[in-house]
């Protein structure tokens, strides 16, 4: 096997400002103004600038190498395994990329006339369309600029479902204990109080406690499907029943899309509505933090309500339609973020049936192998749901490990930078202790999964023999272990270069 | 794959499926085309792309909350790099330092901008910025109404009612002098109350003149114990008052000019920024701080004051934000770096000549009053064609078969203004395309 031998780089680079000198402009491929002092002599005395803002003076290689240093001290999945669950760090098709670079769609204005965007508008309708009937939705808006975006949306969607139907008593929204952090927080920006439901030993949503919590101030349900343990949540026929005959909606979380394209769709598992993070399941690239995109797909029942503008097709033009008169409004300025859109689009034409098949297949599969292979390293094991195979994740759990050496599993994931593995999503979710979430994706290899549980093993070893190395780790990355408590506490907090730090 | 199956004791890819109701199951074939070869993905795309008539295409006079500027080729070169582009939100600070530090540049020159103390790492765009402002106002004063100017941005109220509605605060508007379209100060001190929880002004304005009273507008707000919300275009920043020196509470805006493109409406990049302890608990978002090593040796940065946030406080975070528009962030590094206080200040002179030119191009031509407003502009103004006798979508129209894409239709937004498009000119624009513009207007309008 392939031995990874990781160091990355250390540039000690300073910040942008502190390579600063008087007088040096970067860029100078604008025209200029002639008598540009005149010109700013007339901004008039009381919305003039009295000094000018201290940005940073410094040429263009300059800018180029200092982003290109920090580009260098900085992770992606183009350098390796990326397995944070729920996340869907799948590599992303540089193809995509490359559509996505021409001014055919950098250099549109969302505002310009219909007749001049008809290529655009009919890679959004036809996104819409795939996606639709991916998910088993009637209807898309591809406003949503992310997925905690989309469930506002959503949410948003039902309140104008049960307000049209004059029952305004729905104030209650219900999730499970094991949902990402974002539903429970979207539904409470929206206004509605959060009703918890607990999981089971079998790591499913108990349905008889579903049954007890469900009732006339049920305005929906958030779950998603598989679960964040990877478990799939086989009753789902069951409990939308249970939500449906009590009046409330089914609301699809897609961050988990990635486990079952082609294998179930939320629209016959009963669900309203559903987002789908196209920068997760579709392969666009996740930025740092950002762009992603969430659209939202509905039933027939509730399209009306759909933001405003949809993209629409009257069989020889493409345009946009704002008279929907029931319609929630806009959750954001213009469209949505097209040029996402499009990169989920050529993704999709990329794989295919087939190919989008093979997504959730092999996905599958290597999370299996690799819960498989892990929960019998000494320390770790895979808690909940015994015997049921998981999806695209799967949550092990470190607390033996914790308990029997001192090593957590945050020290099993600074470790794991060490061997240059990007460590899986910690401490979530909640109802595991000592969680590691691990979703491999389909885009790794078996020798990528095997070197990774290699690595976990070493660490178990370690962890049993002398956990030093564990405990200071890591060591291979740009900074050893940081102080985060630091970082917000009031006397050392220090959010920009110009705060002073006390 | 046979192999891994038999090791893991499966003997079908489809018994880990099994789970899965047969009634699901049965019926998730996707019904969508074929897969594809790379090489035909690009021809189909590039294909349909090329029906699109970009601004590169042809000279386009469209801004309004999402404007035409040049991107330096560095810029798209910084953001195209994998290490970046690639990444996740860097929960795992030690490997993710080079975002970060981007992250905390980045905070940092939006604070410098726009005269504020703290920025977070990004919000969605203008528009969801401004949204959870108003909620932070709300929060922070336990009131429940929110003011707005009446020549908002109409996409931005859209949004902003939103995600007031569903929390009953109410959303009330504040008339603006017909003349000048300053903030009708007398209509503001009879609207503000203590049921106020901020006012929100827009510098410069939707269409494009910039308010001078913004300091009183600020002390009427503070006098009644709101919060005083600031939005902004951050370029028009390199020459007017920052918002932090008149008396913001929080600054808002849409950083897409500092180095993203249109894109067709997005990706966009949401500016937030405020100032003081008792906001800084409240702000929305991801916000990162400098801290050091756990031995103390060496500065390093990561994510702070993550209480706030969805993962930890769940129902009772300030904002249900999760990915957010990091990238685009690193562009407005990268920019702002670039030019420079010293670039900042050219862009903005060039700018303001060209806007200054199409005025005086435009003014003259019969039956055209432009701008509508009697004030300072920047970037951006109203033209009424109510003289002509022609309508904005038929101008628009003649327009668009000569090859120019004119300035947006705002008459369905504000009725009272007649027949008004609002018309934008950056750096992008060259003095011909006015002269173009000018004479264009001219054989339309018969003048």
């Amino acid at each position: 096997m392939r031995k990874l031998e990781f160091a990355q780089a250390r540039w000690k680079e300073p910040l942008i400002i502190e390579l600063s000198e008087q007088g040096k402009v970067g860029f100078h491929g604008f025209p200029t103004a002639e008598n540009r002092e005149n010109i700013l002599s007339c901004v008039p005395q009381q919305v003039r600038r009295e000094s000018p803002p201290a940005l940073p003076e410094v040429s263009e290689v300059e800018v180029m190498r200092h982003y290109t240093r920090l580009s260098q001290q900085n992770y992606g999945v183009d350098l390796g395994i990326y397995p944070l669950g729920s996340c869907t760090m799948k590599y992303n098709p540089k193809i995509c990329d490359v559509v996505a670079a021409s001014h055919k769609i950098q250099e549109l204005h969302p505002y310009q006339d219909v007749s001049t965007v008809q290529g655009i508008l009919q890679i959004l309708y036809e996104a819409s369309e795939f996606l639709a009937e991916i998910v088993g939705m009637d209807k898309i808006t591809l406003q949503p600029a992310a997925g905690a975006h989309g469930e506002y949306t959503g949410v948003m969607l039902m309140r104008a479902y049960h307000h049209d139907n004059n029952d305004f008593e729905r104030d209650e929204i219900i999730i499970p204990d094991s949902a990402h952090g974002t539903n429970p927080a979207s539904a409470g920006t929206a206004g509605y109080k959060v009703v918890e439901v607990p999981s089971g030993a079998d790591g499913c949503v108990d349905r008889e406690a579903l049954k007890s919590a469900v009732g006339r101030k049920t305005a929906g349900f958030m779950i998603t499907n598989p679960n964040t343990l990877g478990i799939f949540e086989r009753e789902i026929l069951e409990m939308a029943g249970i939500v449906h005959d009590a009046g409330g909606l089914l609301y699809y979380d897609g961050a988990n899309l990635n486990a079952i394209l082609s294998k179930a769709k939320p629209g016959d598992m009963g669900f309203d509505i559903v987002h789908i993070n196209l920068h997760k399941t579709f392969a666009t690239p996740h930025g740092g933090g950002g762009p992603g995109a969430g659209p939202v797909g509905v039933t027939r029942g509730l399209t009306e309500y759909l933001p405003v503008p949809t993209v629409e097709f009257n069989g020889t033009k493409y345009y946009l339609d704002y008279n929907r008169p029931k319609s929630i409004g806009k959750v954001r300025a213009f469209f949505g973020s097209s040029a996402i859109v499009l990169r989920a689009y050529a993704y999709i034409l990329l794989l295919g049936k087939e190919g989008l098949e093979t997504v959730s297949t092999v996905a599958v599969l290597n999370s299996n192998y690799m819960a498989q292979k892990l929960r019998k390293i000494r320390g770790f094991s895979l808690p909940l749901g015994e015997g049921v195979p998981r999806k695209h994740e799967f949550v092990l759990s470190a607390s033996n490990l914790a308990k029997e050496t001192g090593v957590s599993a945050l020290g099993v994931a600074k470790r794991l930078l060490d061997f240059g593995f990007h460590p899986p999503t910690i401490y979530f979710p909640l109802n595991v202790e000592e969680a590691m979430m691990v979703e491999p994706t389909e885009t790794v290899s078996k020798l990528e999964l095997d070197a990774m549980i290699d690595a976990f093993g070493k660490i178990s070893e370690e962890a049993y023999a002398n956990s030093d190395v564990i405990k200071t780790s890591p060591h291979a990355t740009t900074v050893t272990r940081i102080d985060e408590a630091k970082a917000s506490r009031p006397k050392t907090l220090q959010l920009t270069w110009q705060m002073k730090r006390s | 794959m046979r192999q891994m199956l038999k090791e893991i004791g499966y003997d079908t890819i489809d018994a880990m499926f099994s789970d899965i109701p047969q009634t699901i199951r049965s019926k998730a074939e996707i019904v969508i085309p074929q897969k594809s070869p790379e090489c035909e993905v690009r021809q189909h795309v590039q294909g349909l792309l090329s029906k699109n008539v970009s601004t590169c295409d042809m000279v386009s006079f469209l801004g309004a909350g999402i404007w035409p500027h040049y991107v330096p080729a560095v810029v798209d070169a910084i953001v195209s790099r994998g290490e970046f582009l690639t990444s996740y939100t860097p929960y795992q600070a030690e490997v993710s330092q080079g975002m970060l530090q981007a992250m905390f540049e980045y905070q940092s020159l939006i604070c410098e901008l726009t005269g504020m103390e703290v920025a977070n790492s990004s919000m969605y765009d203008w528009s969801t910025a401004l949204g959870e402002a108003a909620r932070v106002a709300v929060r922070v004063t336990g009131r429940d109404q929110f003011i707005v100017p009446h020549y908002i941005h109409p996409e931005r109220f859209s949004a902003l009612k939103v995600f007031c509605e569903p929390v009953d605060v109410e959303v009330t508007e504040i008339a603006q002098e017909r003349r000048t379209g300053a903030i009708d100060l007398a209509d503001l001190r009879k609207k503000v109350s203590d049921r106020t929880a901020g006012v929100y002004l827009e510098y410069p304005s939707f269409l494009g003149f910039v308010e001078q009273n913004g300091e009183e507008i600020g002390k009427l707000v503070h006098n009644a114990g709101g919060l005083f919300v600031v939005g902004c275009e951050p370029i028009s920043l390199g020459i007017l008052k920052p918002p932090g020196h008149f008396g913001a509470d929080i600054v808002v805006g849409e950083g897409q000019p500092l180095g993203s493109h249109m894109n067709f409406g997005g990706p966009l990049l949401g500016i937030f920024a405020s100032k003081g302890d008792a906001l800084l608990r409240q702000m929305p978002g991801r916000i990162i701080g400098r801290t050091t090593t756990q031995d103390g040796k060496r500065n390093a940065y990561c994510m702070a004051l993550q209480t706030r946030e969805q993962h930890i406080r769940r129902e009772k975070a300030t904002s249900n934000i999760c990915t957010n528009e990091a990238l685009l962030a690193v562009a407005a590094s990268a920019y702002l770096s670039l030019l420079g206080p010293r670039g900042l200040a050219d862009l903005c002179s060039i700018i303001l000549h060209r806007t200054d030119y199409a005025i005086h191009s435009l003014q003259n031509i019969r039956g055209i009053r432009a701008p509508g407003f009697d004030a300072f502009h920047f970037m951006e103004f109203t033209v009424n064609f109510d003289g002509t006798g022609k309508k904005v979508s038929e101008v628009n129209d003649e327009l668009l078969r000569a090859g120019i894409q004119g300035g947006l239709d705002v008459s369905r937004f504000f009725p009272e203004l007649g027949q008004t498009a609002l018309y934008c000119f950056t750096e992008v624009h060259a003095r011909k395309d006015i002269e173009m513009l000018a004479d264009r207007f001219r054989k339309i309008l018969g003048a």
